[in-house]
């Protein structure tokens, strides 16, 4: 029955013993344990948070990011439109300059033409009086007593400037 | 692989099976029965050495320390208070080797001191000191022995049964208990207990030392899982901002408690001394919970136990209140104490009782004998399992009761201690919100 009356050497022994472990762990083990603990969970907690607010951030910096493309892409579009209707206007500019310039030109070799068909006029004006005097003082000359003759004579010349 | 494994589970299944039945033939006593009562005490009870494993003869030798009539420490080794002999069995005609108690004389400082294990006294199992009687009391206590209706001129009951007086083959001495202070095997089992917790608790702070913020793993964090488990379960959510103060004493008690109770259940040396289950752990214990209770008692606790907040008539003029309130301080811890100690000590008994029940049923024949065997194993094994988790369940149970026990005592006041609470409970809820928050939102 001595496990129901305790006996005076193990509650001595189990009194020491129990002492100088909780002394020993009071001094080196638990404090050392959970604070190491403590610090721990606040480095995971501060882990936990510094993740949240660089996954805020990150969303933030895509939001802006997006922001920017977006800005960028409207200024593309409109300065491919002001691009567009720059060159419709530099073609239709070049077109009108060209037609104003081929205007021009025609204008001017209207003009020459007109000159050298009034040139070619005064000569052959002079051409074919020249050619008449010639023919008629041919005809003067040669028999002005035959008609017949005369008329063809003046038939051959008329044929010979034609054919000219 | 796994027959290697059945094969050698077979052959530790016959070797467990025979091993008692061959040692506790010499057990039985002359009717052929087992004493189911003195094998569960031997085994539950403590000795001065300690069996070497499968072997109950041999023991392994450990220091007594006592201190004689005269004031003088004397310190032998147990081994000195047994020698073995051979001799042979009457009933089966073998021989055996058995242990037989035998005089310790140690000369010291001149004198002479004689010890031996009492045998059959009401110091039985433990050393006394004995003195040589002269003839005239030699004489009267023979005659008192003759007289004895209990003796019945039974010489091996002689021996020993009169009160204050060892028998020791037919000599009588005069027996003194003295102060005994020896490292029995239940005192080696606490060191080896204590040595264990400090081991795994420093190797935590090993850890912490070498790898620094790195989670621990396998044992290591197996470890820290369980302080964890009890700092933040039991000791922080009751004590609040007091939980730093006593961490380091509930912590030791959990851990102390916890390796003593599994190393119990362990069959062979390092294990198998009960501990817990033995008054004498569980009430130091129990009396360091009382001491710290009381002497950091606050002046709110004091005011409930001497002038409760009841009606008049039940503290004033007869204290009836008071009178209950102090029994309860010493109560408190006295359920700490019985609670483990029988629970312990109720899982040891189980175990051996079932096992016993091959011995007692082996009386009745062989078919009797092999069936109750596999039922006893059985039944063992599922004990010992249950002993496993009782063991836990206990260190957490006194764990938790002393928690709330120095709880009680150091509260400050009600009303503060609860608003206080109730503010943490939210800030911890806020807390547990958000970051369950932070985890949907990353995953």
């Amino acid at each position: 029955m001595e496990l129901f009356t305790p006996d005076f050497g193990l509650i001595f022994w189990m009194f020491i013993s129990f002492i100088i472990l909780f002394v020993v762990l009071a001094i080196w083990g638990w404090p050392v344990i959970l604070k190491n603990m403590d610090q721990r969970a606040d480095t995971i907690d501060k882990g936990v948070e510094y993740a949240r607010e660089a996954k805020e951030q990150l969303d933030n910096a895509k939001a802006a990011a997006q922001k920017y493309m977006d800005e960028a892409q409207q200024q593309q579009a409109e300065m491919l439109r002001e691009a567009a209707r720059m060159k419709t206007q530099l073609i239709e500019e070049a077109r009108k300059e060209a037609s104003d310039e081929a205007k021009k030109v025609m204008d001017a070799a209207r003009v020459s033409i007109e000159q050298q068909r009034k040139e070619a006029e005064l000569q052959f004006r002079n051409e074919v009086s020249k050619f008449s005097l010639d023919i008629a003082e041919k005809m003067v000359r040669g028999n002005l007593s035959d008609d017949k003759s005369h008329h063809a004579l003046v038939d051959k010349m008329l044929d010979e400037i034609q054919s000219n | 692989m796994r027959l290697l494994r059945y094969k050698i589970f077979v052959l530790i299944a016959l070797v467990a099976s025979l091993m008692p039945m061959h040692s506790y033939a010499s057990s039985d006593s002359e009717d052929g029965q087992v004493n189911v009562k003195e094998i569960i005490f031997h085994h539950l009870g403590d000795g001065y050495g300690w069996e070497v494993p499968f072997s109950h003869v041999y023991r392994i030798p450990l220091p007594v320390i006592v201190r004689a009539e005269d004031g003088t420490w004397i310190s032998f080794s147990s081994h000195k208070l047994q020698e073995y002999v051979r001799i042979t069995n009457e009933k089966t005609g073998e021989e055996e080797l058995v242990a037989e108690p035998r005089i310790v004389t140690i000369e010291k400082n001149g004198k002479t001191y004689q010890f031996i294990l009492a045998h059959v006294s009401k110091h039985k199992n433990k050393v006394v000191q004995i003195f040589p009687l002269s003839p005239e009391e030699e004489a009267r206590v023979k005659a008192e022995a003759k007289n004895n209706p209990q003796i019945q001129g039974d010489v091996d009951k002689a021996e020993a049964i009169i009160g204050g007086y060892a028998g020791f083959n037919e000599v009588y001495y005069r027996e003194y208990k003295p102060h005994d202070i020896s490292i029995t095997k239940n005192v080696l089992a606490l060191l080896i207990a204590a040595v264990i917790v400090t081991a795994m608790v420093m190797s935590v702070v090993w850890f912490y030392a070498r790898k620094g913020m790195k989670a621990p793993r396998k044992g290591v964090g197996f470890m820290e899982m369980l302080i964890d488990f009890i700092y933040t379960g039991v000791i922080k959510s009751t004590l609040h901002d007091r939980a730093r103060k006593y961490a380091p004493f509930l912590l030791t008690c959990f851990f102390f408690i916890l390796v003593m109770n599994l190393v119990g259940l362990i069959v062979i040396f390092p294990g198998g001394a009960n501990l817990t289950g033995n008054i004498a752990i569980t009430l130091v214990l129990a009396v360091l919970v009382f001491i710290i209770t009381n002497v950091m008692g606050s002046k709110h606790y004091w005011k409930e136990i001497f002038w409760p907040d009841v009606p008049l008539f039940l503290k004033f003029p007869i204290p009836i209140m008071q009178f209950i309130e102090i029994f309860g301080i010493f109560t408190k811890p006295a359920a700490l104490c019985v609670r483990l100690f029988a629970n312990m000590m109720g899982g040891h008994m189980i175990v051996i009782t079932l096992t016993l029940l091959i011995f007692i049923f082996a009386a009745f024949g062989a078919i009797a004998a092999g069936g109750s065997v596999f039922i006893s194993v059985l039944f063992s094994i599922f004990m010992l399992c249950l002993d496993v988790l009782v063991s836990f369940i206990q260190a957490y149970v006194f764990t938790l009761l002393a928690t709330i026990f120095i709880s009680m005592s150091t509260d400050k006041g009600h009303g503060h201690e609860a608003h206080k609470a109730e503010n943490e409970n939210h800030e911890l809820e806020s807390q547990i919100s958000e970051t369950s928050d932070v985890k949907v939102e990353t995953t």
